[in-house]
Parts: structure tokens; sequence; C-alpha cells
């Protein structure tokens, strides 16, 4: 099977879209960013590669009469187990890391490598359970986010028993994650897929003890492994575009491909807002997804997705609960600074005077999109439609007040938001390495969607 | 840097330059010459007339960004920060004001003397009045006010053409007569507007031969060294009427061969893209800020910068039958003082004319009298033009606001914009 490679290289995250010759969506991948740009660019791709696998499993499993309809547990521990696999094996490399930095260490600073050893024991022992609990629901929890507490909790386990302080121990995770992230990991599809369907048919008794679906499967599993992907071309984007090993005319700006993206999802696109890690983009694009004009923050950050991931830190709470959180408030607090730091100190001080904090949320949230809007007028508006792109599009808060803002300065309005946005940016990278194989022009937009990518789609109209 | 590539330069540059050193050269010897020294800004000057008085004209804010030019800017900036100007003031009179500090030593290491009258005309710029109140303190020196009408309604009406020659006779004149002890020589300055409208033809001839295709000049980033000689102490010149007519000779010669615009790096082979631009450039990283265009092979095909002194391309020529009138005329007829309709006009027309791919605006961080209603601008070009538009922003000479990655950024995606636009059958089927 022919396809085309988008990859996003975010600042906080980096994605890639695979598409098919018909522009449909095979598959897609995220990873942190880290200071390897192509260790990243890597895992997403391959990740992308595995899931358009997956995908082609899954309709293998349908034409067989096992429609993931039916089955939804089984096939969603399936990938949770599968992505268990690569979880173990990064692991593996963390506890190399941790070996080589303690055996660096002198005397005073080092820990018994017994100490050390029996800290990866509890990990990979407790591998399933914890990446059960972290990921099952997250998508947005990388390896360093569940290691990184799974290991400070087996440390202290540890510490304790061997009567010394964990600080040590977690003094040598710090030093090793960073290389440990960017060790470069061979997965095996076929073998991790096979071990994942063994561990996930022991908790699937129902699905075990039926030969039928076992043999489809087997079978199934067989094709996915077998499918032969070939990748046509590639188009890079994001902010670390520049630092791909890509040719200069397969490197795209992330305004076009967010662009393009969203018009791909929704044709009827006009403006596009993306808020991403470091910065705001606002995009106003033709009927045919070309953009005609656009404006971004400019020397300041203020009012991205690091603000919030920066306002989390402040509370000790997760980035995913900041706008559920936000939503109880019952006033919005005026937040004057959108500036991080400043923001941070209002924060505490609020704190301090007793202001709940749902209500302070609620005003934080509401300072970025006013910011954000400050850009789209400065863009040239919101059209119809007007689609809501980046990661800090899955905050409910955040759409929320945009909603509320559409409404106020530009009335009534389609406004769009994709459970999936924070790939928009990928997925135009890949249209344009279809378009670009295709002789610059691209299939019709929207009707050959599969199913998938719209699914979870919100669609609201905004009324004046 | 492994290797420092040679820099090509025209060789109007070239000459530019030795007229540019041997004017710092004539400054820094009036204290022997006994020359008086008149500070004035660019936008409108009067020129003329002050070298028709034996006076020698400053400009300050060409020592703010030829100091740019030459890195010195910064520690002039941070100097002038010290004594209280806040991070909001325009960066050329904190430039000015820290070099005045530093013992006025100018950007060729020649010291500039101290003026023996602050000139301020008034175009726009309301920071002008603040910088000559600031400067007149600082130097204990006389400042002569000249109140320049702006263009709310479009044309300058004979009424404001009165207002201003009425300002020149009763204020302007006597106070050059007083600082300099010679009486106001009508003849002298007759002679010098004619000087000055001949080079005005031929710079307007040169600037026009963008319209070209290929072009043979870059109208920005090139034009701002041609506007050099006639915006500042040599317009009314003969040395003014021979640069802008040898220039005008190498441009023919260019447009003869089918030649590009010459950059530092040597000729741009293929033009790509035709563009208007708005707004001043950035001093401090000039070459590197012109890099990103010719690197994409980018003409500036026409920009509203190098209507800084005057706008000669609408029209305007002096006219030494009404020497004053004349000088009334070109002092409103400046870009600043133009409205924001006529500033809008004058981009659209650009776009037209020269056949431009898109228009981009610069946005300088500390000048409001361009930034103001920039967006606007843009905004009615687009709708009246149908061109892509594109905005960044830096500053005049603060290093400080010149971010190269957000620059590169924002140009990269504005460059393919335009490819999406120009590229037919590009957009989806």
């Amino acid at each position: 099977m022919d396809l085309y490679l988008g990859i996003d290289l975010g600042s906080t995250t980096s994605k890639a879209v695979a598409v098919g010759e018909d522009g449909r969506i095979l598959g897609r991948g995220i990873t942190n960013t880290r200071s390897n740009y192509r260790v990243a660019s890597d895992i997403a791709r391959e990740e992308a590669l595995h899931n358009a696998r997956f995908a082609h499993l899954a309709r293998a499993m349908e034409s067989r009469g096992y429609p993931a309809s039916r089955h939804e547990a089984i096939y969603s521990d399936l990938a949770l187990h599968f992505r268990l696999e690569g979880y173990l094996k990064r692991l593996d490399a963390l506890a190399r890391e941790c070996e080589r930095t303690n055996a660096a260490l002198s005397p005073e600073e080092a820990v018994p490598g017994e100490c050390l050893a029996e800290v990866f024991e509890i990990l990979r022992r407790e591998a399933p359970a914890t990446f059960d609990r972290q990921a099952r629901n997250d998508s947005s929890k990388f390896f360093r986010d569940i290691a990184g507490t799974a290991f400070a909790d087996a440390a202290e386990e540890v510490s304790t028993r061997w009567k010394l302080s964990s600080e040590p121990l977690v003094a040598i995770y710090e030093r090793s994650i960073v290389p440990a992230e960017n060790d470069r990991i061979e997965m095996d599809f076929g073998r991790s897929l096979t071990s994942a369907c063994a561990r996930t048919l022991e908790n699937h008794p129902e699905e075990r003890e039926n030969s039928g679906f076992v043999k489809a499967l087997e079978d199934a599993t067989k094709q996915a492994v077998a499918l032969d992907l070939v990748t046509k071309d590639m188009v890079g984007t994001g902010y670390g575009r520049q630092l791909l090993p890509f040719p200069e005319e397969s490197i795209r700006s992330e305004i076009l491909c967010h662009g393009l993206g969203a018009h791909r999802i929704f044709p009827e696109t006009r403006t596009v807002l993306d808020i991403g890690g470091q910065d705001t983009k606002a995009i106003q694009v033709n009927g045919e997804g070309v953009v005609t004009s656009f404006h971004m923050n400019d020397r300041c950050a203020a009012g991205c997705g690091r603000y919030l991931g920066y306002i989390a830190d402040e509370l000790a709470i997760s980035v995913k609960d900041l706008g559920p959180l936000a939503c109880k408030a019952d006033k919005t607090i005026r937040i004057s600074s959108t500036c991080t730091v400043f923001a941070g100190a209002e924060l505490r001080d609020l704190l301090n005077l007793g202001e709940k904090r749902e209500n302070i949320l609620a005003g934080l949230h509401r300072a970025i999109v006013l910011r954000a809007f400050s850009l789209l007028a400065r863009s040239g508006g919101v059209h119809n439609e007007f689609t809501f792109t980046g990661g800090v599009a899955k905050n409910v808060a955040v759409v929320q007040y945009t909603q509320e803002m559409v409404r106020r300065n530009y009335g009534a309005i389609t406004m769009n938001v994709h459970p999936d946005s924070i790939y928009m940016g990928a997925l135009g990278a890949a249209l344009f390495a279809l378009r670009a194989a295709r002789g610059e022009s691209l299939p019709a937009a929207g009707v050959a969607e599969p199913d998938r990518s719209t699914r979870g789609a919100r669609r609201m109209e905004i009324k004046a | 840097m492994s290797e420092t590539p040679r820099i090509v330069k025209e060789k109007s540059m070239v000459v530019q330059k030795k007229m540019l050193a041997a004017y710092y050269k004539g400054l820094a010897s009036t204290g022997e010459t006994g020359q008086k020294v008149v500070y004035t800004f660019v936008p409108g000057n009067l020129t003329e007339l002050i070298l028709s008085f034996g006076a020698q004209p400053v400009y300050p804010e060409i020592n703010a960004l030829q100091s740019g030019m030459r890195k010195k800017s910064m520690e002039f900036i941070r100097q002038a920060e010290k004594m209280g100007h806040s991070e909001d003031v325009c960066t050329y009179v904190k430039c000015d004001v820290g070099m005045m500090l530093k013992g006025n030593v100018g950007p060729t290491g020649e010291t500039i003397p101290a003026p023996d009258l602050l000139l301020c005309s008034y175009t726009g710029c309301f920071t002008f009045m603040k910088w000559f109140e600031n400067l007149a303190k600082m130097y204990d020196c006389p400042v002569v006010m000249l109140h320049v009408p702006y263009r709310s309604a479009g044309e300058a009406s004979p009424a404001m053409v009165q207002y201003v020659v009425d300002q020149l006779r009763t204020r302007v004149i006597p106070a050059l007569e007083k600082v300099t002890g010679r009486p106001y020589d009508e003849e002298r300055l007759r002679t010098m507007l004619g000087l000055a409208a001949q080079a005005e033809d031929d710079m307007v001839y040169c600037f026009e031969s963008a319209k070209n295709r290929p072009s043979p000049i870059d109208g920005y980033f090139a034009g701002v060294y041609y506007i050099g000689p006639i915006f500042t102490a040599f317009r009314g010149t003969e040395e003014c009427v021979t640069y802008y007519r040898s220039l005008r000779e190498d441009i023919d010669e260019r447009i003869a061969r089918g030649l590009g615009p010459i950059t530092p790096e040597g000729q741009i082979e293929k033009e790509q893209y035709r563009l208007v631009v708005e707004g001043p450039p950035n001093w401090t990283n000039f070459r590197e800020f012109w890099k990103l265009f010719y690197d994409r092979g980018a003409v500036v095909v026409a920009s509203t910068y190098t209507n800084v002194g005057g706008s000669y391309d609408l029209g305007f020529r002096h006219d030494p039958a009404h020497p004053l009138e004349t000088m009334a005329r070109y002092c409103m007829s400046c870009y600043t003082n133009l409205s924001l309709p006529q500033r809008t006009a004058v981009l659209s027309n650009y776009v037209r004319d020269y056949h431009a791919d898109g228009l981009l605006v610069n946005s300088i961080k500390s000048c409001n009298s361009f930034s103001a209603g920039q967006l606007q601008m843009l905004r009615r070009v687009e709708e009246e033009t149908g061109v892509p538009v594109g905005f960044i922003e830096s500053d005049l000479v603060d290093p400080r606001y010149f971010s190269y990655a957000n620059l590169k950024n924002r140009l990269d995606s504005f460059f393919q914009m335009l490819d999406q636009k120009l590229t037919p059958g590009e957009s989806d089927a």
C-alpha cells in the first residue's frame, strides 16, 4: 500500500499522519518532542505506520465477522497492550542508561547496583497495571510522564527497604531520562503485536475460548504484519521543520499545513485558529484550503499551550484537568496578565486572597481566548466556518470561552472542534506530499474521509 | 563562520558611501570652518534652505540608522535607557540621545558637532517635538518649530500652503538669519531648488524602472541607499544631480541587458516574487533581513519607505519659481504626513502599477507614525487588489526586537502562500 507522510515537529509534541493515494487517513502517531528531533520524528512516524497496520487488522477482523463495534473492549485492550510493548522496550533503555549513569558517579553519589535493579524489577512487574491506569484514557501521556511517576513511587519503596534516601535514585533517573528518550529503539511490529495479543486474550476469556475469534485474530495479525507499506513521499512542518532531515522542497510552513489540514476535515472552513505549545496562529483560508492571510503571536508565547502547562504545574494538577475545573467556576475572575511568568504570580496572589481555584482558572482561560481573539482580529476576523485546532483545542474551558467570544464578536457561525485537531498540521503536510506526487491536485475533500477522521468531531452552531 | 563571502556592491552604493564619508568629515570640521550646524529631521526636510545659508544640516535619524547598521546602536540605546528613557520610546531617539551622552561620536567615528539651531519641521511624527524638546535642554540650544499640517482631508489646500509659508517667512528664515549671521538669499535658494528638481526627475525614473520585468533594482533594500543623497544633505547640490544621473545610466544599462537587482551576494538570477513593502526596514540586521528575501528570489518593486522624505513619484517637484510655496508643499508631501486613505491608495496603486504579487508590512515596534493604521491599510489593499498580504514585525535600531527565527517563519509562510497563488493549478480541484 502506497502512503504519504506528514510530520509536524511541534515545540511540545511531534505528530505524524499517513494518508493513502485517495487522501484517506491511514494512521497517526504522536510523541513528545525531545532534544533529538530525528528520534522524535522517527517515533511519531513509526507509530503512524503501526497505527495504519492496526487499522488494517481491524478491517480484516471486520471482514471475518468480528467488527470493532461488537468487541470494543478487546480491541482497546489490544491497542493498549501494543503500546505497552513499546513502553517496556523503552523501560529497558532507561534501565541501561540508569546503570550507566550510576556507574559513572562517585562512590558517595552512587547507589548500590542491586538497589537500582530492584527499582526496575518493580517497574517491569507493575508496568501493565501502571500503563492501564495512566495511559488507557489518556493518549497525551508519553513515556517520560508514565515512567517518571512510576519511578518515583518505586524509588520510594526501594529506598525505604534499603533505609536510604530516595534522592540519589531520583537524581539518577533525572540524568538518564533524556538520553533514554533519545535512544533509537527498534520495534518489531509482528513480535510486539503477537505478545500484545497473548496478553490481551488472557484478560478476555470469552474471546479466548472462541476458537473462531482466535483464529481470525491470528490471520488478521499475519495480514497486518505482511501489509506492504511503501512511503512514497514525506513533508515536514512545525517549528522544528528546518531540523528535519528533509530536502528544502519537502518542508512546508505549519501555517499552510494547518490551513490545508483543517480544510480537509471541515471543507467549509474559512478561518482557522490553532493554539499550539508555543504559538498561536490565526489563519484565513479560501474554498480550496489555500491560506490567504495569517497572523501569529510575536516574541512572546503568552496564552499558548505552555502557559497552561505552567499553570498546571503551579497548581500541581494535570493539564488535562485544567479545563474541566475552570468549567466549575461560579464567576470569572479578571486576570490582567497572560504573561506566563506574571500569571503565576497573579495566581498565587489570588489564591492567597482566598479566591476559588476554579474561578481563577476561569479567568486564566478567558485571558488566553482574549489574546487569541486579538490575533484573529488582526488576521481578518472570524468567518464561517471557524475551525479550532491545536493541542489547546482539547481544553473544554477554552472551547467554551471561544464560543462565547465568537458569538459576541462575530455572530452566528459554525464552529468546528476535532478531538484529533492536534494532528491537523501533520495531516496538511501529508496532503502536501500527496499533492506533489499527484501533480498538484487532491481528491475532493470530505467525501473520501473514513469515518474515524471525523468521528467525535464537534460542530457547534453558534447563534447570534 | 568559516568564510566571509565577498560583499557585492553596486557602483552607486560605493559613490553614496563616499559622499556620506565626506559629509561626516565635513561635519567634524565645522569647528574649524566656523560653519553653523542645524539639526533637522528627514521627512519633509528644508535642506536647500539650510544649505542656502551656508549651514550644515544634521539628521539625527540618519545618525541613528547608520549607527544601527554599524552595530553601535545597542550601546547607545542602553545609555539612554539608563538615563530613564522607557523601553517604548522610539529607538531612533534613544540611539541619538545615547550617542550624545557618549560624546556624540558619529557612525564613522568622527564627532558630530553640537547644534546651533534645532529646526523641527513637524511632519506627522509627534515624537519629533519631544525629541527636540529633549535636545534643546541637553544642548541648551534654540529651537524653531515649523508646524506642518497633516493632510487629513487629502490634498494640501491653499490655506495650508499659506500657513506653512507664513511660518517660514516669519519664524524659520529669521531664525536661520540670526544663527548664521547671513541674510536670506532667495536667488541662491532658487538655484538649489532647480537642481533639486533635476535630481528628483532622475530619482523617480530610477524607482519607476522597477516596473520592468525583471526589475533591475530592489526598490526597498537597495532603495534605501538610493534615497540617501536626496533625503539628506545633498538635495539641491550638483553632486546630487550627478549621483542620480549616473544611477539612471547604470539602471538603463541593466534594463538593456535584462538584468535583475544586485544584492550583497550578487545578482538575483530569477525574479520569483515581486513585492510591495510598507514600513521602514530593520537596520541592525539589515543584510540578514535582506537575505531572507533575495535567497528566495523576492524583489521589492516598490516601497513606501522610500517616500519618507517626500513623495516625488506622486508628482511633486520642487519649483524654483515659487521657493517658499514649493518648500511648504514638499513638507506636506512626505509619506507619514499623508492620511490613511492616501497611504492605502499609494499601496494599492503600487501593487497594480508595478504588477506586484503581494504586499508585505514590516511593522516597526517603536514607530507609531509609521505603524498606526497599518493593519487597516493591509486589509484594504487586500480587498482592493486581491493580492496576498503579509505582516512581520521588527524594529529600527534596537537589535533586541529583531528575531530572525520569527521573521523567517513568517516569511517562509508568506512566500509559500504566494507560491500557492502564483502556481496555476496548485489549488485543489
